[in-house]
């Protein structure tokens, strides 16, 4: 590296504007389909390139994902299914929601919680990405991880109720 | 053929390195099969001009000394004469049980449910979806084989983006059956979408709305740079085209204060004639429906707004998917930069309004709602045949319904969500509920709901042979794996003592390899008389060919011959030309081969006026 290296060069990143257009070239590369007439042992090798290309994509384009995939890769798994103790407070609100969400009726009402928990995911994704990339205590990661997936899954709830209401 | 043929410079192809490939567009009212030639894909015609080869199969009675079948045109033509018989809108069926299709009682043909799957009961037996989806397929197979006089390399088969592991699977079994090499499934707005955007250089994020005759599809796009990335997909394998004719008889008759029609024959011809006067009203504001029901004849005049009224419900319903798309895709209305209407149905203006209404712009109509599939599918076809040098088309599709297991309690534990880019592989760990539970069983499923009972079941299977320990020790990995054509097969191994277990996801209802090898078989007893037909019209295309190509040579250099030679030639050409009229295959070939023979003098002599005419500096074209 020198002073003429490129800012992705210096940052040591691949020179790609997002994680997409990465993605997008291996595939170019890996994809069955830009193998379809060649023999079945090339076929196959494209198969398992291509999925796993799909794999690593799925897990760091989706930010909760991602800081799963890194906690464990430091030696702290999440465990979702047997590691269920959050803070009270945490639990506490997570029953007003789901108060709230029973007693909402009308489109407004969820479309405003909506908003609220959308904002709540913002936050902690923030606080998120400061426990991992500035004080690397992974088993705080874990927990705010944890505490993600509780509210994705409720603003997936949000939503279908918001579906039911279109239908 | 002893005539030399001399191509254009710079358009010659070697035949051995060019492999025949086409897209097939196998659609519930129509199918068209495509193929990129001289660079540009097109719709390859009937002998009679036409692209369009209506989905309907007629079986004939045996009884009456036919074994055969009508297809296309024919069969429609018997549609409201012979309805038990005709078989339309089979794609409905296909992957099915009779009482997962829509309306099954207003077909006008007997759907029963055998071997676990729904099956059509005529007049020469029971008929499985697949085997009729393959007469349809096989019927466009030698319309491409006849188009080139060469053997089919394979084809890329279209299928709505909603249709599940069952309804692909079905689709894959009816290429079987025709003797089609399957290059890949693609998604039909995902063809229309390569189709377009190939067309229009076009870059940015695109709404694919197809509204076909039985199935809706809304697939939400972005194009960059020749790869076409999917965002996500929905829609409605039950809804299409028919349901809007279902609506306007249904409205008719109540007005008639009528409830239904009597029999068969007569709700065929009630929807056929909802059909006409549906297209009547895309360019009219009004046109008289005119029908006979249970001896009487009735007449109801039917506007604009009134054909709306009766079909709001069906265009809501589509306006309801596409909103859903959107969000699953995480884009605003207004990112989107095109809407692309395909589909036949998407002629209708109340359809294009409402789309209009919804994303504030113009729906895009530029290329043909018919044929716009095919085209996409057949661009797909030359680029997986090898055919193409332009490396840059790529499509990333995703898998359009999430995939899971059952758990305890009839409830799904997802493993592959919806719009998750294929090829993909996803693996979740599940334990054993009771102490020394040595058997797992595991529940396949493909839905959105959260019961099993709502969601579609796939396959089960069992994984055997687990060391018997306490509940909760066992670590059982599944992994689901999905291949580029959107086909599922699930493994599962137990971690600890590495047992294992897999299955390729044939519904259960689905066709065996032995049943399609059966079917094959017997297809063979009866082709037959397939096999003469097809020599027949090959015959016939070779002597109108030979006749077109000497008719040209006589043009330009008829001077060569003597009175006497030219009278010889003429009198060859007079006779295969009547020979081509008939019907023995063998005649016209020997007429053919007398020609061939006959114009072989003639040949070297022109190739010599060639050699010479260039070499005194003039160009072949310049002739």
């Amino acid at each position: 590296m020198n002073l003429q290296s490129n800012d992705f060069e210096i940052f040591g990143l691949s020179p790609a504007f997002a994680l997409d257009e990465r993605w997008k070239d291996l595939q170019r590369q890996a994809h069955p389909d830009r193998h379809a007439s060649a023999d079945a042992a090339t076929q196959r090798q494209a198969m398992q390139w291509s999925v796993r290309i799909n794999e690593a994509y799925q897990r760091l384009k989706d930010p909760v994902k991602r800081a799963a995939y890194l906690c464990e890769l430091n030696g702290a798994p999440i465990q979702a299914e047997n590691n269920t103790a959050m803070p009270a407070d945490f639990l506490m609100q997570q029953m007003e929601w789901r108060e709230a969400l029973e007693e909402a009726t009308g489109a407004d009402e969820l479309e405003r919680m909506a908003d609220d928990v959308a904002e709540a995911r913002r936050q902690r994704l923030a606080q998120l990405q400061r426990s991992a990339d500035e004080q690397r205590d992974f088993a705080a990661v874990a927990q705010q991880v944890r505490a993600l997936m509780f509210v994705e899954r409720f603003a997936r709830d949000i939503e279908n109720r918001l579906e039911q209401l279109g239908q | 053929m002893a005539l030399l043929q001399i191509s254009e410079p710079g358009q010659s192809l070697d035949p051995h390195q060019r492999r025949v490939a086409v897209g097939i567009d196998l659609g519930t009212t129509h199918s068209l099969v495509a193929s990129v030639r001289h660079g540009v894909a097109e719709c390859l015609p009937d002998e009679q001009g036409r692209v369009i080869l209506p989905s309907v199969v007629r079986y004939l009675d045996p009884a009456q000394g036919g074994s055969g079948r009508q297809i296309g045109f024919d069969a429609l033509a018997a549609q409201v004469s012979d309805p038990a018989n005709t078989i339309s809108s089979v794609k409905r069926l296909m992957g099915r049980r009779r009482e997962q299709v829509g309306d099954v009682d207003k077909l006008s043909y007997n759907v029963v449910d055998e071997q676990g799957m729904a099956q059509v009961k005529t007049v020469a037996g029971l008929k499985t979806p697949m085997e009729v989806s393959a007469e349809i397929l096989a019927t466009l197979r030698f319309r491409a084989e006849d188009t080139f006089n060469d053997d089919l390399y394979g084809a890329v088969i279209t299928v709505p983006a909603y249709f599940d592991d069952a309804q692909r699977q079905a689709t894959k079994d009816a290429a079987q059956l025709a003797g089609i090499n399957v290059l890949r499934l693609i998604n039909e707005p995902t063809a229309a979408a390569i189709a377009y955007g190939l067309d229009n250089g076009a870059e940015g994020v695109y709404a694919i709305y197809d509204l076909g005759g039985g199935t809706f599809d809304i697939s939400i796009l972005r194009l960059t740079r020749g790869v076409f990335e999917v965002m996500a997909t929905g829609g409605d394998s039950a809804l299409g085209g028919d349901d809007y004719d279902q609506a306007l008889a249904a409205w008719v008759l109540a007005q008639q204060g009528l409830s239904e029609a009597a029999d068969a024959g007569e709700r065929a011809a009630l929807h056929k004639e909802a059909r006409r006067v549906k297209e009547a009203l895309s360019s009219a504001d009004s046109a008289v429906f005119q029908a006979q029901v249970a001896g009487h004849s009735i007449e109801q005049a039917v506007t604009v707004a009134d054909f709306e009224a009766c079909t709001a419900a069906l265009t809501t319903r589509t306006m309801s998917a596409v909103r859903k798309a959107l969000r699953d895709a995480g884009v605003a209305k207004d990112e989107v930069q095109g809407v692309v209407m395909v589909g036949g149905s998407t002629r209708m203006p109340v359809v294009r309004r409402a789309v209009g209404e919804f994303f504030g712009r113009d729906p895009l109509v530029n290329l043909n709602p018919d044929e716009v599939v095919a085209l996409g599918a057949a661009i797909q076809a030359n680029a997986l045949a090898g055919n193409s040098r332009d490396g840059d088309l790529l499509l990333l599709d995703v898998i359009p319904l999430s995939l899971g297991i059952e758990t305890m309690g009839g409830l799904v534990e997802r493993i592959v969500p919806r719009n998750t880019a294929i090829p993909t592989a996803l693996a979740q760990d599940f334990t054993t509920y009771q102490d020394g539970q040595t058997a797992l069983a595991l529940h396949v499923v493909q839905g959105e709901r959260d019961l099993v009972a709502d969601c579609r079941s796939l396959a089960r299977f069992t994984l055997r042979g687990i060391p018997p320990m306490a509940a909760g020790a066992a670590r059982i990995r599944v992994t689901f794996t999905i291949d580029a054509d959107g086909l599922l097969s699930v493994s599962a191994k137990e971690q600890v003592s590495g047992v294992e277990s897999k299955i390729d996801v044939k519904p259960a209802y689905g066709l065996s390899d032995d049943q399609i090898a059966q079917m094959l078989q017997d297809g063979f007893a009866t082709a037959q008389q397939d096999m003469q037909a097809r020599a027949l019209v090959e015959a016939r295309v070779d002597a109108d060919r030979l006749l077109v190509a000497t008719r040209s040579a006589l043009a330009a250099d008829g001077d060569l011959l003597s009175a006497n030679e030219r009278q010889q030639i003429d009198a060859l050409m007079q006779e295969l030309q009547s020979t081509a009229g008939g019907n023995d295959a063998a005649a016209i070939e020997a007429a053919s081969t007398a020609l061939a023979k006959g114009t072989e003098g003639f040949a070297a002599q022109r190739m010599n006026r060639g050699i010479q005419q260039a070499l005194a500096g003039k160009n072949i074209q310049d002739v």
